[in-house]
């Protein structure tokens, strides 16, 4: 039985395990219909011309994670931001592990998705928000909706500034010999709060792991919201994120991206437009080697007018590594004034790293901004003489530039303690040392 | 200190340098000119191991070792500085830090421990003060956003951190106005030692008004084809570059 048979074979089963309410069924199994039509992606679609899942999904993935795995803190700490306190959603094997997360109810709720779709007193809001932003089109994100149901719920109301930063962090152990998760989560942002949160999935041990996660973000008016996704997983994980954002006239919303490792990593990543000065941020960092592949597939819908998106993606291939940054920017006629931007960079490293990039800009407004830029080079050889002239080793003067030209990335991390992570991770990642937190 | 014997350099099979002699002992300062194209810039690049260039044949010897084989880090943990023409902009790297490194992958290379950081700190504080460069300008990105006097102060600067036995100044005269390169002239004679020697390449003799030289080399067509005093460099300024052109 393949992946496809397997899921839709199963979904019966999890349906009755779940215990859930008559429109949800309906949602689920209007879902699950539409990923039965058109299955999982193939390099056929334009979508997916670049990224391959076959080999990935002839994997015997389990599609239940069983009881709660244990996991000692010890082993994990490095994985959270150990020097800023934090709320915590986090989860083993898909489970919700309360030994290791730190929600509230006090002012913001911090909690888990399965509470949010199960208990009365959250229906009216997933009924406004469930699977409202999330495409119901797209195979895979229907895949997840149908199977959704663990997760985090976040929910800052009206005018709340969120006291401190939110960690969603989804580890899986390995205890199964293949085990696919569909992490689900939903975050709504009132008029006027502000929020930061950051993602992660981490694997521990080589055991193939195939993450299938869909997020909602809500952002309304004057909201602000940063969050930030850390993707520096095993060889052996295959994670697709499908991140949906709808925002409200006048909020701020940025995704900051950054992968530094995984065996397919593939970020849809789309933003729309609900409102007028609305901002957008869409920042990447990309490192990878191996036979690594990183696909961003990035969609930015312009409705209406004078609206601004930022769109900055730093690549760095090595070895065998492919990436791939599909930028698509959607200006409707009504979306007058708008300021797009997208800027793409990338350096190759070695002859056989390859990257296929696509600005693809479809501009229907006729007063409007938009300009992109990309380009793929190598080191430059002046910047590394001038380094090595000052007596910095090549292997040094390589990965201080390497991480010069993230640098418009990396400056705009609002949480300190996450940009010194993100630097040491970088550091670890170039395999230097540099005596000083970049 | 550097001595350098019939040296012969090519990029991409262009011969640029053709059989240059040079010595420069400890306590010297020595000028180099010439017109444009004359393989000033060439030289010392060659000298600090830049690999665009070829050496074809000759030697180039630092306190009596050869540095022909060296990468260009190693022969500035030998003690080899350049201070470039055009500086390079490192964004998201402070000066301070990059001082740091520079300075602890020398120490490490010459198997000494880390600087301490007060210690480093305090060096920091006196070198920037010899340069007059402000505390605040320390933790701006590397050369991002420098005017042109900045960067050749913050060249200097670095020099004046890395301590080290030969200098050459590549063209550090050019885009400064005459209180940026008196600042930095003045930095430099104050680094001046019995100990290290100096190498001023330039087009022009203004710099030696301020930096004065023991002798004057004059460099055409890949050669040095005439070596004074100081006062060669006054007669090269009323003469202009033909007159050497045409002697040749």
């Amino acid at each position: 039985m393949d992946l496809k048979e397997k899921l839709l074979a199963s979904f019966m089963a999890f349906e009755e395990r779940v215990d859930v309410q008559a429109t949800l069924h309906d949602v689920r199994t209007e879902a699950l219909k539409n990923f039965e039509n058109k299955g999982f992606p193939t390099k056929k679609e334009e979508a997916w011309k670049y990224t391959s899942l076959n080999a990935v999904l002839k994997k015997d993935f389990s599609v239940f994670p069983k009881e709660e795995s244990a996991v000692d803190f010890k082993e994990v700490k490095k994985y959270f931001l150990n020097d800023v306190d934090t709320y915590k959603v986090v989860f083993v094997d898909g489970v919700f592990s309360s030994f290791l997360s730190s929600t509230t109810h006090d002012g913001l709720d911090v909690c888990l998705m399965s509470s949010a779709l199960t208990k009365p007193k959250y229906k009216m809001i997933i009924d406004t928000y469930f699977n409202q932003v999330a495409s119901k089109e797209e195979s895979l994100t229907s895949l997840n909706t149908a199977f959704a149901y663990e997760g985090a719920y976040i929910n800052i109301p009206k005018s709340k500034v969120a006291d401190k930063p939110i960690e969603i962090i989804y580890f899986s152990t390995g205890n199964e010999a293949a085990l696919m998760v569909q992490p689900r989560n939903l975050i709504i942002v009132g008029e006027n709060a502000h929020v930061q949160i950051t993602e992660r999935h981490q694997s521990l041990n080589e055991n193939p792991v195939l993450i299938n996660s869909v997020t909602e973000i809500f952002a309304h008016k004057r909201a602000i919201v940063d969050f930030y996704k850390i993707q520096n997983d095993v060889q052996t994980t295959t994670l697709i994120d499908n991140t949906y954002i709808s925002q409200k006239q006048e909020s701020i919303v940025s995704v900051h991206t950054f992968t530094f490792g995984g065996n397919i990593t593939r970020n849809n990543l789309n933003f729309y437009h609900e409102g007028e000065r609305i901002d957008s941020t869409l920042k990447g960092i990309t490192i990878i080697g191996d036979k690594q592949h990183v696909d961003h597939y990035t969609l930015v819908h312009h409705a209406q007018p004078n609206c601004e998106s930022h769109q900055n993606y730093k690549g760095i291939f090595g070895d065998n590594a492919t990436g791939v940054f599909n930028g698509k920017i959607y200006v409707e006629k009504e979306a007058q004034k708008t300021d797009a931007f997208q800027q793409n960079n990338n350096i190759l490293l070695s002859d056989k790293a390859t990257i296929n990039a696509k600005p693809q800009l479809e501009i229907f407004a006729d007063d409007v901004k938009c300009s992109h830029g990309c380009t793929i080079g190598q080191l430059d050889e002046n910047a590394m003489f001038y380094m090595q002239q000052r007596g910095i080793p090549r292997k040094e003067a390589k990965a201080l530039l390497m991480y010069a030209f993230t640098s418009e990335v990396t400056s705009s991390i609002k949480i300190p303690e996450l940009k010194n992570k993100i630097a040491r991770i970088i550091a670890t990642k170039l395999g230097v040392n540099m005596g000083f937190d970049l | 200190m550097l001595v350098i014997k019939n040296l012969h350099a090519s990029v991409e099979d262009k011969e640029i340098l053709k059989g240059i002699n040079l010595e420069v002992k400890a306590g010297e300062v020595h000028a180099i000119m010439g017109p444009n194209g004359a393989g000033k810039s060439t030289l010392s690049s060659v000298i600090a191991g830049r690999e665009d260039y070829e050496v074809t044949e000759g030697e180039i010897l630092l306190e009596g070792e050869e540095l022909i084989e060296l990468a260009p880090e190693e022969r500035a943990h030998k003690g080899v500085f350049l201070s470039f023409q055009y500086p390079i902009e490192i964004p998201g790297v402070s000066v301070t830090n990059f001082m740091k490194t520079a300075i602890n992958e020398t120490r490490k290379a010459q198997g000494l421990e880390e600087m301490p950081a007060n210690e480093m700190l305090k060096m920091i504080r006196e070198k920037s003060e010899l340069l007059e460069i402000d505390r605040k300008f320390l933790s701006r990105s590397l050369n991002e956003g420098f005017s042109g006097g900045e960067k050749k102060r913050n060249e200097i600067f670095q020099m004046a951190m890395l301590e080290p036995k030969l200098a050459i100044l590549d063209e550090t005269d050019s885009g400064l106005d005459i209180d940026a390169l008196r600042i930095v002239a003045n930095g430099v004679n104050k680094l001046k030692s019995k100990d290290n020697a100096v190498i001023v390449i330039t087009h022009y003799q203004r710099l030696l008004d301020y930096i004065v030289p023991d002798f004057v080399h004059v460099l055409h067509d890949g050669k040095i084809v005439k070596t004074g005093g100081k006062e060669l460099a006054l007669e090269l300024e009323e003469k202009g570059y033909d007159w050497i052109k045409n002697e040749n």
